[in-house]
């Protein structure tokens, strides 16, 4: 039985199976649309969550199949003190596959080992979120038509981020990608990140303060929040601010095929008036999370077509 | 000072000096009714000074956590007061319940039934992660 914990489960070819299955699914969305006929995702929510809740649900049902499960901790059993490993136990007498979010990391891992049905990693703390990342990759493989021979800047929080952390991961298995990492001093990607997944592979990044030097030179820019409260004082968060608010001006100088990609929600840091503009793919991307994690399910039930 | 030769039983010799009391802690060998001789900062032609333990019974000693805490320690098996066997160490490539995860953001600080379990991320600067949130050991 497979599960799906962090997006090193999945090797480079199970990765371009799901974006060839996602590509079908948006081509031919009927021919699909009773295949998990009599299955059950159950969503067990413990944190709150709109999209990715929302987009397994959504995923299950356009493949035929139901939808059980809760939005937070509080109307489930955790609240009385179950343990993660019974309620999957539980839970697995119901359904035939489990998408998990929770606030402790490693949470989903803990469930996979006890778990009778599959487990997909819908979000662990600040942990993992490998299903965004599949959504990523399938937007910038629609988008550019390759997912290696780019340059690709990170912006905003990378210190916490763990779309960004868990993105670098996965691009670093394709070839002749550059890395250009725009942050605060305080909020610049983990060591251990840049030593065991980029220095031990040779591959080539930069890290610079400001957005605006590097822009011209992107590919795809993928965009996070920056939080005030991130920020050691005052000043630096108003001396840095600006930099990391995409605006109409500062893509003046930005490629015209450049790709502008958000994990969303975002708060202030992608300006409204870009929403329009053909670059801006983040909503794109909510859509075609749906679409990947349909091929996740069909995969992961064995149903792959 | 003379310490008698052990009949059967298990000598872990060029132990790092300073280790001896560490390993006699970790797999609990004060729970043990055989004798049992902790050796500190022996003489040592190719370390200086080294430390041994000598037990004497052939109890089962888990090498896991003996190659996590000193990987150059020697293991010498006795038997009928004969060497019979001689192991090497190493790091190994899985921990379990031996440390505890320190990130207050891990599903192990809160469910104590889950077996704690490190991987070996680094050999070559012995750094093991938590299994479950990837945290590194402290």
């Amino acid at each position: 039985m497979r599960h799906l914990i962090d997006i090193t489960d999945l090797t480079v070819g199970e990765i371009d199976e799901l974006i060839s299955v996602s590509e079908r699914i948006i081509d031919d969305r009927q021919s699909f649309s009773d295949i998990c006929k009599g299955k059950k995702i159950a969503t067990l929510f413990f944190e709150p969550s709109t999209r990715t809740r929302l987009s397994f649900e959504a995923a299950m049902l356009e493949l035929g199949g139901s939808v059980l499960g809760f939005a937070s901790a509080d109307s489930s059993s955790a609240s009385k003190g179950e343990s993660v490993s019974d309620t999957v136990r539980t839970v697995g007498c119901y359904a035939d596959i489990i998408a998990m979010r929770h606030p402790k990391e490693g949470a989903p891992m803990a469930a996979s080992k006890y778990s009778p049905v599959p487990i997909i990693n819908a979000g662990d703390g600040g942990h993992n979120h490998p299903t965004q990342t599949l959504a990523d990759l399938l937007t910038i493989q629609r988008e550019k038509k390759r997912l290696d021979s780019f340059t690709i800047g990170f912006c905003g929080d990378l210190m916490f981020g763990r779309t960004v952390h868990s993105l670098i991961n996965a691009l670093s298995r394709y070839e002749n990608i550059k890395f250009i990492f725009i942050s605060p001093e305080e909020l610049r990607l983990p060591a251990y990140i840049k030593e065991d997944t980029l220095n031990k592979k040779g591959i080539p990044f930069t890290e610079v303060e400001r957005l605006e030097r590097v822009i011209p030179m992107l590919d795809i820019l993928y965009m996070t929040r920056v939080q005030r409260e991130r920020f050691f004082n005052e000043a630096d968060y108003v001396r840095l601010k600006d930099s990391y608010i995409l605006e109409p001006q500062k893509l003046l100088s930005a490629k015209k095929d450049l790709s502008i990609l958000h994990p969303l929600p975002r708060v202030n840091e992608i300006s409204h008036n870009i929403d329009d503009d053909p670059r801006a793919c983040y909503f794109k991307q909510v859509l075609n999370g749906k679409y990947i994690r349909m091929a996740l399910i069909l995969k992961l039930l064995g149903l792959e077509g | 000072m003379k310490i008698d030769e052990i009949q059967n039983g298990i000598v872990l010799d060029h132990i790092k000096a300073g280790n001896s009391m560490k390993i006699y802690k970790y797999l609990d060998l004060d729970r043990l009714d055989c004798t049992v001789a902790l050796i500190r900062n022996v003489k040592s032609n190719k370390m200086g000074k080294k430390d041994i333990i000598k037990i004497d019974s052939p109890i089962e000693i888990n090498l896991d956590i003996l190659g996590y805490i000193d990987s150059g320690i020697t293991v010498n098996i006795i038997k009928n007061c004969i060497l019979t066997g001689k192991h090497h160490l190493e790091l190994p490539e899985k921990l379990t319940n031996v440390l505890r995860c320190r990130n207050p953001r891990c599903i192990t600080t809160e469910e104590s039934n889950l077996d704690s379990v490190f991987r070996l991320t680094d050999r070559e600067n012995c750094v093991y992660r938590c299994e479950y949130c990837e945290a590194e050991s402290v």
